[in-house]
């Protein structure tokens, strides 16, 4: 009885937290959205259109044949992008991670290069590839392969000794050792430089497409900033916001529960 | 035995200038086109003399300016912001979830919105460098903040401490090493921001030289360029990253 009551009482509690928290949610969203409205008022539709006029833009977007097109071919580069940003950044980083000696030489370098603004190097690719799908494919994996590498290296670095050693105990062979010790070991790791290298890979091939394309959100973009037409800028920047938001707050959900996961874990393993 | 530090070092150095060396030799015979690469020793020499005659100086006085407005920005209102939402926990259950996921949108689709703002001035550059190192900011704050002892918290009270010298004798010291992953952050997210938007569309700058050369085959201007961002933007990297080891090492010990 008494546990019954408690049990009550605690989920008010926790219906009124959740009550609190989504009209602290919906006041936020109010600001924001007057806020907007000010700014719409201040500078005038040319510059910035009306939250209502965006959001009605935004729907007639979302409803024509043309805009799935340009995102599927976005889609398109962004799949091949993040693939072979994976894949590469995944074995460089397992044989940077796994090599002490060859790790300590190229991380240095590894994180310069991460640190410079890639976009300075669009004109060598262009270069080298020529305006076609290769062009942003590389774009967008030069952009999301580091994070990888970076992430997957300091991840099997730290794997503990202990599990090695016990992977040449069991004289597994390399590609056995690492699909079942390295990778498991420094899932966390590996999944936070996916998470990261997801978002820049996203962001690489865009930045592809605002430059050098025919097709793609990118190329929508900057096709309506040439035509000043500020309701598309801001529907299609509410649209990308809104989606990669989305999948990178779903992403870092992910994440932290894989690295409760693994804390969870006894600490004798 | 040779500090393995030192191997590692003198590794690295030999890895680059192999690299250049086999870029200059692939440049040279001609199996990378012209048309695609100069080879380096002709980048750095048309460096050298655009730097002499003055010509690129407009421009770098124009970037670095930016870039260091866009830093100190996202420095001063990073922390200032970090401290705010510390302190106000229900507020910062709210935005949590939002400066998590920052970083997973792509900042740069604002750039156009900066410029129709701001015009076609030096500002929207400003604006989206500090929009790019300023959540770092905030989160490395936030973070420092939330590491501070309560301890000292305490004894800070009971030495009544004034609120004001809380925050400068007892928080501040407390979240520093934080506070400079935060600077560091916020150093080379301001530097990407600023000449990714003058890539984009500017009046002036590097990155806006480095596009106008690659759009009139300019290849000669456009890798000296090049050959300096990257250079510039290292030699930052390698500075901040030794000032933040040092810092963290005094730290610790």
């Amino acid at each position: 009885m008494r546990t019954q009551r408690k049990s009550v009482a605690y989920s008010q509690i926790a219906l009124a937290r959740f009550g609190r928290n989504y009209i602290d949610l919906a006041l936020f969203f109010a600001a924001l959205a007057a806020l907007w409205q000010g700014a719409h008022e201040l500078v005038g539709a040319e510059g910035l259109s009306s939250p209502l006029a965006t959001f009605a833009r935004a729907g007639v977007l979302l409803s024509s044949k043309a805009f799935w097109g340009h995102a599927g071919a976005t889609g398109l580069a962004f799949v091949y992008a993040l693939a072979v940003a994976l894949a590469g950044g995944l074995i460089l980083g397992l044989l940077l991670g796994y090599f002490r000696l060859a790790g300590e030489v190229f991380e240095p370098i590894v994180g310069a290069v991460y640190s410079i603004p890639k976009i300075t190097l669009y004109p060598i690719i262009l270069l080298v590839f020529g305006l076609t799908l290769s062009a942003k494919v590389a774009f967008g994996a030069l952009h999301g392969i580091f994070p990888m590498i970076i992430f997957t290296m300091s991840g099997v670095k730290n794997v503990k000794p202990v599990l090695l050693k016990s992977a040449r105990a069991m004289r597994l062979s390399p590609l056995a050792g690492i699909r079942h010790i390295l990778i498991p070991a420094a899932l966390p790791e590996i999944f936070t430089g996916f998470r990261i290298g997801f978002s820049l890979t996203l962001l690489g091939t865009l930045i592809g497409e605002l430059f050098a394309s025919d097709r793609g959100l990118g190329f929508m973009l900057i096709r309506s900033i040439e035509h000043n037409d500020a309701e598309t800028i801001l529907a299609l920047t509410l649209l990308l916001f809104t989606a990669s938001a989305l999948v990178g707050w779903l992403l870092l959900r992910l994440d932290r529960r894989i690295r409760r996961h693994k804390e969870a874990e006894p600490a004798a393993l | 035995m040779l500090n393995r530090r030192h191997l590692a070092f003198w590794l690295r150095v030999a890895f680059l200038l192999a690299a250049a060396a086999a870029l200059e030799i692939l440049c040279r015979t001609g199996i990378i086109p012209r048309l695609t690469m100069i080879p380096p020793s002709e980048m750095a020499a048309r460096l050298g003399a655009g730097l002499w005659s003055g010509e690129y100086t407009a421009d770098i006085a124009f970037t670095f300016a930016n870039i260091g407005a866009a830093i100190v920005i996202s420095i001063v209102l990073g922390a200032a912001l970090g401290l705010l939402i510390h302190s106000l926990p229900r507020f910062r259950r709210l935005v949590d979830p939002m400066l998590a996921s920052y970083y997973s949108v792509p900042t740069f689709v604002f750039y156009p919105l900066l410029i129709v703002l701001l015009g076609l001035t030096r500002w929207p550059l400003v604006a989206i460098g500090a929009m790019f190192g300023v959540v770092a900011m905030i989160l490395n704050t936030i973070n420092g903040l939330d590491r501070i002892p309560r301890v000292m918290v305490k004894s800070g009270r009971a030495f009544r401490l004034s609120r004001w010298d809380t925050v400068w004798r007892i928080k501040l010291p407390a979240a520093a090493p934080s506070l400079f992953t935060g600077v560091k952050l916020a150093v080379t997210y301001s530097v990407i921001g600023v000449i990714a938007g003058e890539f984009i569309l500017s009046v002036a700058g590097l990155g806006r030289r480095i596009k106008f050369a690659y759009d009139n085959l300019d290849n000669q201007a456009m890798y000296a360029l090049l050959l300096f961002v990257l250079t510039a933007t290292v030699s930052v990297y390698f500075l901040v990253h030794g000032w933040e080891r040092r810092i963290h090492r005094r730290w610790r010990a």
